[in-house]
């Protein structure tokens, strides 16, 4: 039935659009737009060099309900979450991926305890790393593998995410145009994550924690231009 | 005829909305809710306007090119590891859902909001035939739970009140958790519970798709709760259904549109989560689903195509229109007895099921324009609602005391002395009735224009006595 239905579905979309004979072809407009995707209108808010990207990230992220913390390194990252916990009365335990390279940084001087697994629902804490942060809104982008696995983004209670301050950029468009520099497909999911879960499904009232995490909290690193 | 309505109802369903008054205590918060947060998101990008026309571009782009597109969906969908089913009707979709859930002997399904599964009545398809279906967006379970429709397509609920949630809740999940039932923070906790458990136990997940991405073949959701992600991601096999009208080229259109999607459907400057899906889970991946199946649902669609109602196919669900309406701000969505209703589905209800079932709803307009003002892909919705009613009149559907008022007028029109004539007689007298109040509160023959407000009574000089005086004052003016 379902080859029936392919058939059924593209004659009539064809019929209606009056295809016959040579017309049938693939026009030159849509190989052009598939071969050399163009951005469309940029908004000028987006297209901003550093030291502006990170300022303008940092108060899009809080606007949209995320906390922020800034270091100046990545092995201060166990500290940022161990204040993190504490902050929020939570267990000092935090989980990764099992492949993740966070698991390498200096947890037990933190008094953190990190567990290298996949999360479970009812897990407090989730520790992730962005692959990179769109300033325009705030937003952060994961890539899911084995380093970020999909389920980590949302089943955790609270998501800690690591951004670096280089690896910012002003839109997705930037963003875009850096996955395909890197010529690799597109991983299972892309999720571009602004802010905590939220839902106004009850009588418009905006609450956070509707599904996935409560609270989410940026952790940026901002090395200083070329020491990292 | 697929999409089944209720619409012949409208003016009972009308009468009945206007006198429940949880009803429209609940509708009183639009305005100051979705509406004000729209403007204040618009305001805060110069580039809206610009945007609104990259996006009515995007859409026009594609929809001339469906087949071309479809195909390349396809092909790159494949090249991924996914599935791709095509959808001719309701039937044929429920079919293929049924069909893959079978393969994998699933008896729960989680499901993400999905317009189009409620077009098809997917639930009631699979609950036919043993396999549990469970809506996991907060205002899609309200409804479930109340055996309702969803009465608005972004927020489903919006016609619930808290106190109305407290009473579902109670009535389906037993004692209440330590929060009570008193405030919409417990209720959502209470409801995050209950439902986390549905999402570990599922076997399938089904989401709708805001977008499908020609170029990569992935499929794009867009929500706030993370529940279409816990859907997608935690059971075994993921299905997106979605419309064959929601291709997109490139990942760049699919941006343009996501920046106007969640300002003009939440007045967010971006929506929690967006997530771009590419086939099932990859060798390496430690989560994720092992199959991914897109069903592409025509149903209708296609016959839009080339017609004047292309540009409805434009339309990106993100409910602006029905927000700013004001016949919808004061009936609210289920009177229009069709999963779309407010403007779009006003145009889009009748394009799917039928004018001769849904003729009600193209007449349910006051045409102020708001709807078009406000529309993210500039669909000209008074235009084509005007398309509708001229349709139903030529199908001779229009209502009997109408049809005869129109002919009275036509015959009227056709004759200028008998015009003016009619028209200085009806301004004269009713200027006289409406008396120094300048208000008349009961109209001759119309009195369902007077029912619920006054209407102001005509100046007592007709438009062309006023259009003639005018203009011979100009001329006068331009010798001078």
């Amino acid at each position: 039935m379902t080859k029936d239905g392919r058939a059924q579905v593209l004659s009539a979309v064809r019929t209606a659009l009056g295809r016959s004979g040579d017309r049938a072809a693939e026009p030159s407009a849509v190989r052009e737009r598939l071969e050399r995707p163009q951005a469309n209108t940029v908004p000028a808010r987006g297209r901003l060099q550093q030291p502006e990207l990170t300022e303008l990230f940092v108060t899009q992220a809080l606007q949209a309900g995320a906390t922020v913390a800034r270091v100046s390194m990545i092995g201060e990252v166990p500290a940022a979450v161990a204040a993190f916990c504490a902050e929020h009365g939570l267990p000092s335990t935090a989980i990764m991926a099992e492949v993740s390279p966070l698991q390498d940084l200096p947890w037990q001087a933190a008094g953190v305890r990190a567990e290298g697994r996949l999360v479970r629902s009812g897990d407090s804490l989730g520790v992730g790393a962005a692959v990179a942060g769109i300033a325009e809104t705030g937003t952060l982008v994961m890539l899911s593998g084995p380093e970020n696995p999909v389920t980590a983004n949302f089943l955790p209670d609270n998501h800690l995410v690591v951004v670096h301050a280089r690896d910012l950029l002003g839109t997705s468009e930037d963003l875009w145009a850096m996955l395909r520099e890197r010529g690799l497909p597109l991983p299972r999911t892309v999720n571009w994550i602004t802010g905590p879960s939220r839902s106004g499904d009850i009588e418009m009232t905006m609450l956070m924690g509707a599904h996935g995490p409560i609270r989410l909290h940026l952790v940026i690193i901002e090395a200083a231009t070329g020491t990292q | 005829m697929s999409l089944e309505t209720r619409s012949t109802t409208f003016p009972q369903q009308v009468r009945v909305a206007r006198a429940d008054a949880n009803l429209q205590q609940a509708l009183g918060k639009l305005k100051f809710g979705l509406t004000a947060m729209r403007g204040a998101a618009v305001a805060k990008l110069p580039e809206f306007e610009q945007l609104r026309h990259d996006a009515a571009a995007i859409r026009d782009h594609t929809l001339n090119h469906l087949d071309h597109y479809l195909l390349r969906f396809e092909a790159a969908a494949k090249a991924r590891g996914g599935h791709v089913h095509f959808a001719p009707d309701a039937a044929a979709a429920n079919a293929i859902v049924l069909e893959i859930c079978r393969s994998v002997d699933a008896r729960k399904v989680t499901k993400g909001k999905s317009m189009v599964t409620e077009e098809i009545e997917l639930n009631a398809h699979l609950e036919a035939h043993g396999i549990t279906c469970l809506e996991t967006d907060l205002g899609e379970y309200i409804v479930q739970l109340r055996k309702e429709r969803p009465s608005h397509i972004v927020a489903p609920a919006i016609h619930v009140l808290k106190e109305q949630v407290a009473e579902t809740f109670a009535a389906h999940h037993g004692p209440a958790l330590a929060g009570g039932r008193s405030e919409p923070a417990a209720l959502m906790a209470e409801a995050r519970a209950v439902i986390r458990r549905h999402f570990l136990e599922a076997d399938v997940g089904i989401t709708g798709a805001n977008f499908a991405i020609a170029e990569t073949g992935s499929t794009v959701i867009v929500t706030n709760e993370g529940n279409g992600d816990l859907t997608q991601s935690l059971p075994k096999v993921h299905i997106a259904v979605t419309g064959i009208e929601k291709i997109v080229p490139t990942l760049e259109d699919a941006s343009t549109l996501i920046r106007l999607l969640s300002r003009s459907a939440t007045g967010q400057e971006a929506s929690v989560y967006n997530t771009f899906s590419s086939g099932p889970r990859r060798p390496e991946d430690p989560d994720g689903p092992e199959a991914f199946h897109v069903i592409l649902v025509d149903n209708g669609r296609s016959s839009m195509l080339g017609s004047v109602f292309q540009d409805m196919l434009r339309c990106i669900r993100c409910g602006a229109c029905m927000n700013h309406c004001p016949v919808y701000g004061q009936v609210g969505g289920q009177a229009y007895g069709s999963v779309y209703p407010g403007p779009m589905g006003a145009v889009l209800t009748p394009s799917l099921a039928g004018i001769e079932v849904a003729g009600h709803l193209p007449n349910a307009s006051t045409f102020c324009g708001a709807c078009e003002a406000v529309c993210p892909v500039r669909i000209p919705l008074p235009k084509l609602m005007r398309h509708w009613r001229e349709r139903e009149f030529e199908a001779g559907l229009a209502p009997s005391a109408s049809r005869f008022g129109l002919a009275l007028w036509g015959f009227a029109a056709r004759r200028p002395w008998l015009y003016r004539l009619l028209s200085r007689a009806a301004a004269t007298l009713l200027a006289r009735l409406g008396g120094r109040r300048g208000y008349l509160a009961r109209l001759p023959l119309g009195r369902g224009w007077t029912a619920w407000r006054d209407l102001p009574a005509p100046a007592g000089v007709t438009f062309q006595a006023a259009y003639r005086r005018r203009r011979g004052g100009d001329a006068d003016a331009g010798k001078g």
